[in-house]
């Protein structure tokens, strides 16, 4: 079965979401950090980020929030943020945290594939990244690869990219780590769509917009969506 | 686990996406280095384009019974040291086959260099300015669009250069296969710092040139302002490896190296305005080229090493510098160097070097008559 990852912002209200959303037949939750001065990000996430920190979410206040979200779902819990949070915080303080907090694995989106060999963590490649790296990404990476699959911020597309296939093939081809791919899927035909070529989907902005906007409930449906869209038989799904 | 920190400054916090971008960037910058017909076609277009060299000054009325010389950067075409790297930048863009350009501007000099070099090259030129900075540098976003550029506001968090930055990085992390990212100051990712420093040296070396000319010696003290610090790291390559003291005038309310701490900001190690969660802090100040929460990580090694001091101005001194230097020189600085000019008045040495940055015309919203 495909894999249905949901990214959700930090907050009070990430225990009720994460439930909501593995209700909705998510597998795994990534939780946003949120940062100042987010480069990969577009103005959904931004948004929520800045409504994040204007309620006071911190490092710390992060961190509690994944240990309160551990005890009511049992899916994986990851941690999504920027170098700058972890520069402050301490690389391993960080990681070792994390990990008391239930977390399984970190996200650092802007550290490239070659920055701090030492810190373990999910490794993002994206369309412009040759094949030497992909490789380097999918050997250091933790469990699984996250296929970024535009040249651009996160943010819901219209349109799923041409550069996709291509990057699924190139990653397939130097490892055997799930690829989930993400940045721009908003709906049940992207989602099948892109899970058609990877071992799953990663959903975030979206995600976020429902949660903000439609509450649990609304979450919920929407994942659930998603999720009837990518468990169809292949041969329903126009890829 | 002590082997995850490298901890020098610098280095590349961006998205794998940028990386290929950079690396393309930095072997095409090493090239350029390297080809003596780069260096010839850029120094060919300071001659005939630029204005350069620009004159050192001695501003005798300005600094009676003392030898102050003025960097005169005013006096370069569009009016700032921006042109100088902007112009580098712009032969890079075209050697790397980017037909567009985006850039960030904070007081709007930049943006205008960099619309200016890209209307003299031909290239699609996108320029983004925070809303608070358009509103006070409104004559530099009419310039910017006279020159052809496009003028994109920037209205979230601040709405100044810091989201300017921001926002030109989304941009190319979007387009990089067609667009150049015209940096404004030594601050970003590894190879921006040290482009943007390199291209910026030409102040420097022309400014010691001109010094030994005047004085037969080495002047006692060099001071610039420093917002993200290309101005100040230029001026400062003609007199690091000598006996010569190094002064960098921060804004009050932005004085990154006065009372930031070590972070990350914009695909770079240094000093950053920031709280205890490595949140980037908001600055204050009255120039909006120097309303920036980081600096350029050139300026954290020479801070840590102790080879360039970095003091402040307030707002009320770069303003009441203004008006000294106007009554006395008939020179109307842009209020960045102002701020130089407020605190090069206040040292004992003898003989100085000041880094006039930019022109004043900017600011007249700003200063009363």
């Amino acid at each position: 079965m495909k894999r249905l990852a949901v990214y959700l912002m930090a907050g009070p209200e990430l225990p009720s979401m994460a439930e909501a959303a593995v209700e909705g037949g998510a597998d795994l939750v990534e939780v946003g950090f949120p940062f100042s001065d987010p480069l990969a990000d577009g103005p959904i996430i931004r948004e929520a980020a800045h409504r994040a920190l204007a309620a006071g979410m911190r490092t710390a206040g992060c961190l509690a929030a994944v240990a309160a979200t551990r005890d009511r779902v049992g899916v994986p819990l990851v941690p999504m943020t920027y170098a700058a949070l972890l520069e402050r915080y301490g690389y391993e303080r960080f990681v070792g945290d994390a990990r008391a907090a239930g977390a399984s694995g970190i996200i650092v989106a802007d550290l490239p594939v070659d920055a701090m060999p030492g810190l373990r963590r999910i490794q993002l490649v994206a369309p412009t990244t040759p094949s030497d790296r992909i490789a380097l990404a999918a050997e250091r990476t933790d469990g699984w690869l996250y296929l970024v699959m535009v040249a651009g911020v996160t943010g819901p597309r219209r349109e799923l990219p041409d550069g996709l296939r291509d990057l699924a093939h190139r990653a397939r081809a130097v490892t055997g780590v799930p690829l989930l791919a993400g940045f721009g899927i908003a709906t049940p035909e992207a989602a099948a769509g892109v899970a058609s070529l990877t071992d799953g989907v990663v959903v975030g902005s979206a995600a976020v917009r429902a949660a903000h906007r439609d509450g649990p409930r609304g979450l919920r449906s929407f994942i659930a969506s998603l999720r009837a869209a990518m468990d169809r038989p292949a041969a329903a799904v126009g890829s | 686990m002590s082997a995850i920190l490298d901890h020098g400054y610098g280095g590349r916090f961006v998205p794998e996406t940028l990386v290929p971008a950079l690396d393309e960037l930095d072997s095409a910058w090493r090239r350029a280095c390297g080809d003596p017909g780069f260096r010839a076609e850029l120094e060919g277009l300071h001659r005939t384009y630029t204005g350069r060299p620009t004159p050192l000054y001695r501003a005798e009325r300005l600094a009676p019974g003392r030898r102050v010389y003025l960097k005169r950067e005013d006096l370069a075409h569009t009016g700032a040291h921006k042109i100088n790297n902007a112009l580098g930048q712009a032969l890079l863009a075209r050697r790397l086959g980017k037909r567009r350009v985006v850039a960030e501007t904070g007081a709007g000099q930049h943006g205008v260099a960099v619309a200016a070099a890209c209307a003299r090259f031909g290239l699609e030129c996108v320029v983004y300015m925070g809303a608070e900075d358009m509103r006070r540098q409104a004559a530099n976003v009419d310039r910017m669009r006279l020159l052809g550029a496009e003028v994109r506001s920037v209205a979230i968090g601040t709405a100044t250069l810091k989201e300017a930055i921001s926002e030109a990085i989304r941009d190319w992390i979007a387009s990089a296969d067609s667009t150049h990212y015209l940096i404004g100051s030594c601050v970003g990712p590894a190879p921006y710092p040290e482009i943007v420093g390199e291209l910026q040296a030409v102040m420097g070396w022309e400014a010691r040139r001109q010094v030994l000319d005047a004085e037969g010696r080495l002047p006692d003290a060099v001071v610039a302002c420093v917002g993200g610090g290309s101005n100040a790291i230029g001026l400062f390559a003609g007199f690091v490896d000598e006996a010569v003291r190094l002064v960098g005038v921060e804004a009050a309310g932005a004085a990154t190296l006065g009372h930031g701490r070590v972070g990350i900001l914009h695909g770079a190690r240094s000093y950053v305005l920031s709280d205890d969660d490595g949140q980037v802090l908001d600055a204050h100040s009255i120039s909006a080229g120097l309303d920036y929460p980081g600096v350029g990580p050139a300026h954290a090694t020479m801070r840590d090493s102790g080879r360039a001091a970095y003091v402040t101005a307030t707002d009320d001194d770069a303003v009441a510098a203004f008006r000294v230097l106007a009554r006395t020189e008939g020179i109307l600085p842009a209020l960045e160097s102002a701020h130089a000019v407020a605190h090069a008045l206040r040292m004992d040495e003898e003989v100085v070097v000041v880094g006039l940055s930019g022109r004043g015309d900017k600011d007249l919203g700003l200063v009363a008559p």
